[in-house]
């Protein structure tokens, strides 16, 4: 039942990208696009390339233009710095991947230490253990108070 | 076993921070952004970095290699950039005066759309030749801080000299043509 769920959130999701992918709008595309000379998103930039390319962007969905193929067309113009996330090949599939493996490891390196860290209390709790002819003599005594 | 652990964990951590401390030296000594602007300011002549971009006058590319020999003025502009469209006329008229003496005007067009960059070309009647570098692979490497930016390469392809702004005086433009042609 659970794995249904996971499933039709997975393709509602992937449905929802498909649409968003589709009809995009002006403002999703300005928060995803770059302005080259000021290096702040669009909707945040009043520099001239950027009201340029926010007008481009009007146009290109006017004329029923993907949300891929605008980014296309700007990448080509301007290259990979006018998007506001690295894309997920090359070598900048490194930025995606260094945080995941990073925070991999130190997940390891916590689960390490830590595992080493409850052996090592084994033999000293071991080692509080009474011996047998102590342990009798504390049963005598306390049998007294009795 | 705890103090392999923590041995390992120790070398980890110093190849993480011995690894971190090799990218910034080689990014000292190796990083290409504003060492002419830096150069130029120390009063050295920084060998002009190099390039192959498309043209926006004709078909191909053109590199500066292919200039070697020659006094270069090259001019950085926009075409959404007021003050390099009030310039674009000086510098026009520098290049019919200078052209005899073999000196080149190249204008490289950055932070642009194509299209509105041969718009640009057109509207100013712009004849020297001009390139595409709409990705902005030459702000680094030649340090630009704005636009226009003018720098003026000898004939051994150093450059000597820089107008950082609109050059908005004939005898400013001049003066960085003499200083190219002059001999090393």
């Amino acid at each position: 039942m659970r794995l249904l769920g996971v499933c039709l959130a997975a393709l509602a999701l992937t449905g929802a990208a498909a649409a968003s992918d589709q009809n995009p709008t002006p403002a999703e595309l300005e928060s995803e696009l770059v302005c080259p000379v000021c290096d702040s998103t669009l909707d945040t930039s009043n520099a001239e390339i950027a009201r340029l390319m926010k007008a481009r962007i009007r146009e290109l969905i006017a004329a029923g233009a993907t949300k891929s193929e605008i980014k296309d067309e700007f990448v080509e113009q301007f290259g990979t710095r006018v998007l506001a996330e690295p894309p997920k090949r090359g070598f900048n599939l490194l930025a995606w991947l260094l945080p995941l493996v990073g925070g991999g490891l130190a997940l390891v390196a916590v689960g390490a230490v830590a595992w080493g860290w409850s052996r090592s209390r084994l033999p000293a709790e071991a080692e509080a253990a009474l011996d047998p002819e102590l342990e009798r003599r504390l049963d005598d005594e306390l049998d007294r108070f009795e | 076993m705890t103090g392999r652990l923590r041995l390992g964990a120790q070398v980890l951590a110093l190849g993480f921070v011995l690894a971190l401390l090799g990218l910034l030296v080689w990014k000292v000594a190796f990083g290409t952004e504003s060492k002419v602007t830096g150069s130029l300011a120390a009063g050295g002549t920084p060998a002009a970095p190099t390039f192959s971009l498309e043209r926006l006058d004709g078909e191909g590319e053109l590199t500066l290699e292919s200039l070697r020999g020659q006094p270069v003025v090259l001019n950085f502009w926009a075409s959404w950039c007021v003050p390099c469209r009030e310039e674009m006329p000086l510098l026009e008229d520098g290049w019919q005066r200078w052209r005899e003496r073999g000196v080149v005007f190249v204008g490289v067009d950055v932070d642009d759309f194509r299209g509105d960059a041969r718009t640009f070309l057109d509207e100013t009647g712009v004849t020297y030749p001009n390139v595409y570098d709409g990705k902005g692979s030459l702000v680094g490497r030649y340090g630009l801080t704005g636009y226009p930016e003018t720098y003026f390469i000898d004939a051994d392809g150093d450059v000597v000299y820089r107008i950082a702004g609109p050059v908005d005086d004939p005898a400013d433009l001049d003066e960085g043509i003499e200083r190219a042609l002059a001999p090393a």
